[in-house]
């Protein structure tokens, strides 16, 4: 059974429809890298997953556990959506990282205020991950210390350490400098050879085709093709999916 | 009266001052936030409330203000209920009775807590949105998040603005002089009234600049302090 199972998601900002009924499910340890231009409706879609935006209609299953069903969305208890939202791991394309905090205190902040273990589990667990994105030497540093690249590495291992079963990545090379994409898209491919199951919004075509097991292209709020990198890169079947990936990889 | 004399008579107005600038420092400035607080509140009604609240006490005069709270309740209660509170409190201190100075406290306190409270507001509100979502996608709660990530950026934003105020308070203490309370400014022209003595009037000046020049290198150092990190 899939590890994750998203049904017929649908959310409306006022009038505008961004979300016009998305599933799609995902097997554990799998990546599906999500393409699509501005506007389409990425974003909304991992906003949804994580619970900072509730769709109005749809279901989002973990594990076999419904965790939102469209109808009792709006009951949801703030305790419950808080629940709901250790299943999934958010990084943002700002990194957003805790500025008052150095960068171990980054991720043992969570783990910490959650009672995940003892301040000594917690520590040693924080900084292996931080190894582990090859910021061993960096603990003590502020985030305005840190490059692009070293922050967001610091912000997935800081959305790693509280273990979530799915983790969503949003345009996670989008702010950074062109030669500091690389580091963070090594890391990421990194994970996945650890069998993390991720959730990829990006633009970087080549990262999608290498790196997922699935990609999926999104455009007005729907899923236009979904399918593994061959087919979607290599023998796409809808007009809008070609016309993107023209646009995306011709430049010249 | 000797220079010393002077000095001595006027550092007991100046005494005055500083417990005024006390008193509404330590009750203005946690009375702020829950204006603050209402002022950002989901709750139209409350939120109105409050706008008009504090736009009426940073659209009135200080001065005014200290008039109205010291006259208005003995008007509608018909006894002055501020010169009566000397006989409960054993506070008595020349013509400084404890009841003009209580109204001086009450007006100074609200009007502070008001100007505190925008400064409070515009730094939470500045903090960006993304913070917050940082928090809530860890599982933290919205506690956790104001008290561990929100509280400690919006210190290091509001010092400089609270400084300022902090300040501007100091100086704005002369103003108590309006309803007689013998504050520094209050006891130089009495010396000049009683003893033709007109430059102990400019003299109060050096007690501000040395007590601001204070201020100004405490408050310097906890800027200082905060700026390890840049949000």
């Amino acid at each position: 059974m899939a590890l994750l199972e998203v049904k017929d998601i649908k959310k409306n900002f006022g009038k505008t429809e961004v979300l016009k009924g998305i599933s799609f499910s995902l097997n554990k340890g799998d990546v599906l890298a999500i393409i699509g231009s501005s506007g389409s409706g990425k974003t909304t879609l991992l906003r949804c997953l994580n619970f900072l935006e509730l769709p109005d209609e749809g279901s989002i299953t973990v594990d076999g556990t419904v965790l939102i069903d469209g109808a009792d969305a709006t009951t949801l208890s703030d305790e419950a959506i808080r629940q709901n939202r250790l299943h999934f791991g958010l990084v943002f394309q700002n990194f957003n990282l805790f500025p008052q905090y150095n960068v171990l205190e980054n991720v043992t902040l969570a783990p910490t205020l959650l009672k995940k273990g003892t301040p000594d589990e917690i520590e040693q667990s924080a900084r292996k991950l931080l190894d582990q994105v090859g910021l061993g030497d960096k603990l003590k540093n502020y985030p305005h210390q840190l490059s692009g690249g070293q922050q967001q590495r610091v912000a997935i291992a800081r959305a790693l350490a509280l273990q979530p079963e799915v983790l969503c990545f949003d345009e996670p090379t989008s702010a950074l400098d062109p030669e500091l994409t690389g580091e963070v898209l090594r890391v990421i491919r990194s994970l996945k050879d650890r069998d993390t199951t991720m959730i990829v919004v990006t633009h970087e075509m080549e990262f999608a085709r290498n790196v997922a097991d699935t990609v999926i292209y999104m455009a007005d709020g729907v899923i236009e093709e979904m399918g593994t990198p061959e087919q979607v890169f290599g023998n796409p079947q809808k007009e809008k999916t070609k016309a993107f990936l023209r646009g995306a990889q011709n430049i010249f | 009266m000797s220079f010393w004399e002077v000095t001595v008579f006027l550092f007991d107005g100046f005494l005055i001052s500083l417990l005024i600038f006390a008193v509404t420092l330590l009750c203005g400035a946690p009375l702020g936030l829950p204006i603050a607080f209402c002022s950002m509140s989901r709750f139209k009604a409350v939120k109105a409330v409050s706008k008009v609240f504090v736009w009426i006490i940073r659209g009135v005069p200080l001065m005014l203000q200290i008039f109205i709270i010291y006259y208005v309740p003995g008007l509608l209660f018909d006894t002055p209920i501020f010169s009566q509170m000397d006989r409960f409190f054993f506070i008595n201190y020349g013509v400084n009775d404890a009841g003009r100075i209580i109204a001086v406290l009450i007006a100074f306190t609200i009007n502070y807590a008001c100007y505190f409270s925008e400064i409070y507001r515009g730094g939470i509100e500045s903090i960006s949105k993304g913070q917050y979502e940082a928090g809530y996608v860890l599982g933290l709660t919205k506690q956790q998040i104001f008290r561990k990530i929100i509280l400690k950026q919006v210190i290091q934003r509001i010092v400089p603005p609270m400084s300022n105020e902090i300040i501007t308070l100091i100086k704005d203490t002369a103003l108590a002089n309006c309803i007689i309370v013998c504050e520094i400014i209050k006891q130089a022209k009495e010396l000049a009234a009683t003893k033709a003595m007109i430059w102990p009037l400019f003299y109060t000046g050096v007690f501000y600049l040395v007590f601001v020049g204070l201020l100004t290198i405490v408050l310097g150092k906890l800027e200082k302090k905060l700026s390890y990190f840049r949000s």
